[in-house]
């Protein structure tokens, strides 16, 4: 027991949150999604992933939260192979990870405190945990007045704050954020990205991939660019670099 | 896979169930309604075939042979025979009954319909017959068999024969029943399926939201399961309700209106008892069979 928890301690220490070495992804239907991308992602980092549409953004997140699996190379999330994940214990890897999509997810038959609870209660956490975390969640997004409301009462930028609160409620160390701001205007996706920066500055590893020129460039955070699969650049404090 | 379950991972389980089947309100009826149906038939044919093993087991112990004689021997002839037939050992008790007597007797046991013999005209078709009680069932066999070989003889009616008449029928009534019983257990299996594929359907999206989120497959397998059982155990409960009840009421029937004797219909609670639990246990089968054919089919987890 004691053991097995300075591992985890350790782990987190000594070993990177995402440790890619050269993976390469290949569909079924044979189209090269990925090509030897080899990367790092340390602890509390913020990082852009940027690129084209197709160049392989969306496979990359998916990689991390084994939606898809890697045809070639090592993608290690805590010093740990993903492909060693056994079936039964993939649920727990996702348990560590949070996801933000473009289209929110939200289950449009429950209210916003329900959608967020759901996140707890998919994990079978006690009721106490529940009652506890989801106001503190729903806190921190800045929704704690519209807990009773459902999806379809609120805005885009709304609804993806509460795909926010959903996403952290149980405090992952790791936030995937599949263009988060697609379907939002300028000044909501603003909104939306300084939420993941404080959540960021918690501790939070946070991975957005993104379209959005000028929040990457007025940001100066770290910037992975993608182009046909391969990492065409990687800089800190970058800038989005496409006109597109 | 089932570590121990939180009470109210329980409820969760419970409530969306209960969800989904208020939605396929019409699949619902109609598998619930098939397993109903294919228990009532199974409970049916159980029925018969215990009252007709039950019957069975009453006939063989009872040591009464009846023997006709041809109908061209006369009334010397036979009582000269009655000597011969009291030198077959094992017989308690030889009656002689002539056709006259026969008749009467048949007219009594009409009763209101006494006036079928009148019909015939003063004819008797009857031939002339022997009451012989065997001292012990397993006697009643031999005495027969002595007796047929008699040439004089027409026929011989002992509980043996109409018990391999009745397990005869009974036969039929199980392979007729085991067939439809299949037939109609496959068609609840598959609308259970059809049911729960439907559900998996409905939720496709909030089964890819529950996996991002990190749920175990059991996790949402459980609801899927769940609604499986619940609809194989409501037919279960009707087609128990309806058998026992009318089971109920045709012995009750039978004992007060049709004065059978022998022949009453077995009333066992602990039999009505133990057919319940087992058509609640092939109901509660039936429907998680359903739904784990649907789960592994439909349910990419």
């Amino acid at each position: 027991m004691s053991k097995n928890i300075i591992t985890v301690y350790l782990r987190g220490v000594i070993f990177l949150m995402i440790n890619m070495i050269n993976v390469s992804k290949v569909y079924p239907n044979g189209s090269k999604a990925l090509t030897d991308i080899t990367l790092r992602i340390e602890k509390g980092e913020f990082v852009f992933l940027v690129g084209p549409s197709g160049a392989g953004k969306s496979t990359l997140t998916k990689l991390i939260f084994r939606e898809e699996q890697p045809t070639r190379g090592q993608l290690l999330f805590h010093g740990k192979n993903i492909a060693r994940y056994k079936p039964r214990e993939i649920p727990f890897l996702r348990r560590a990870i949070g996801v933000i999509f473009q289209d929110f997810k939200l289950l449009p038959n429950k209210t916003v405190s329900e959608n967020v609870a759901f996140a707890l209660e998919v994990i079978e956490a006690s009721g106490r945990e529940i009652k506890k975390s989801v106001p503190e969640a729903l806190e921190l997004v800045g929704l704690s007045n519209k807990a009773d409301a459902m999806p379809a009462q609120l805005s885009g930028g709304e609804q993806q704050r509460v795909a926010i609160a959903r996403a952290i409620v149980n405090n992952p160390p790791l936030v995937i954020a599949d263009e988060p701001t697609g379907n939002l205007d300028p000044d909501t996706s603003w909104e939306i990205v300084h939420l993941l920066q404080e959540i960021n500055k918690c501790g939070t590893t946070v991975l957005m991939a993104t379209h959005a020129k000028e929040i990457v460039d007025g940001m100066r955070k770290r910037v992975i660019a993608l182009e046909k699969g391969r990492v065409a650049r990687d800089e800190e404090r970058g800038a989005y670099g496409y006109e597109d | 896979m089932l570590t121990v379950m939180r009470i109210r991972t329980i409820g969760y389980f419970v409530r969306e169930a209960l969800k989904s089947l208020n939605r396929n309100s019409w699949m619902v009826l109609a598998s619930v309604g098939t397993v109903a149906v294919s228990l009532i038939i199974v409970g049916v044919s159980l029925i018969t075939v215990m009252n007709a093993t039950y019957l069975a087991t009453r006939l063989e112990s009872n040591v009464e042979i009846i023997a006709y004689m041809k109908t061209e021997v006369n009334e010397e002839e036979a009582l000269a025979l009655k000597k011969e037939i009291n030198k077959i050992p094992g017989i308690a008790k030889l009656q002689f009954i002539n056709k006259d007597q026969a008749l009467q007797e048949f007219r009594r046991e009409l009763g209101d319909q006494k006036n079928m013999v009148d019909a015939l005209g003063g004819q008797n078709p009857l031939p002339h017959l022997f009451k012989i009680s065997a001292i012990a069932p397993e006697d009643v066999e031999k005495v027969a068999g002595a007796l047929e070989k008699m040439k004089q003889m027409e026929k011989v009616d002992y509980g043996k024969n109409v018990v391999d008449k009745l397990f005869a029928i009974t036969k039929w009534v199980r392979l007729v029943g085991i067939v439809v019983i299949v037939l109609l257990g496959l068609a609840a299996v598959f609308l259970i399926a059809t049911t729960i594929r439907l559900t998996v359907f409905a939720r496709r999206k909030e089964i890819q939201i529950m996996k991002i989120l990190g749920a175990t497959d059991w996790f949402i397998r459980w609801p899927f399961l769940m609604e499986g059982i619940v609809l194989g155990f409501t037919g279960a409960i009707i087609a128990v309700v309806i058998v026992d009840l009318s089971y109920v009421t045709a012995t009750d029937y039978v004992r007060e209106n049709l004065n059978l004797g022998l022949f009453g219909l077995q009333t066992d609670p602990h039999f009505l008892m133990a057919l319940g639990a087992a058509m609640l246990g092939v109901g509660t089968f039936i429907g998680a069979l359903g739904s784990s054919i649907s789960i592994r089919r439909f349910l990419k987890v």
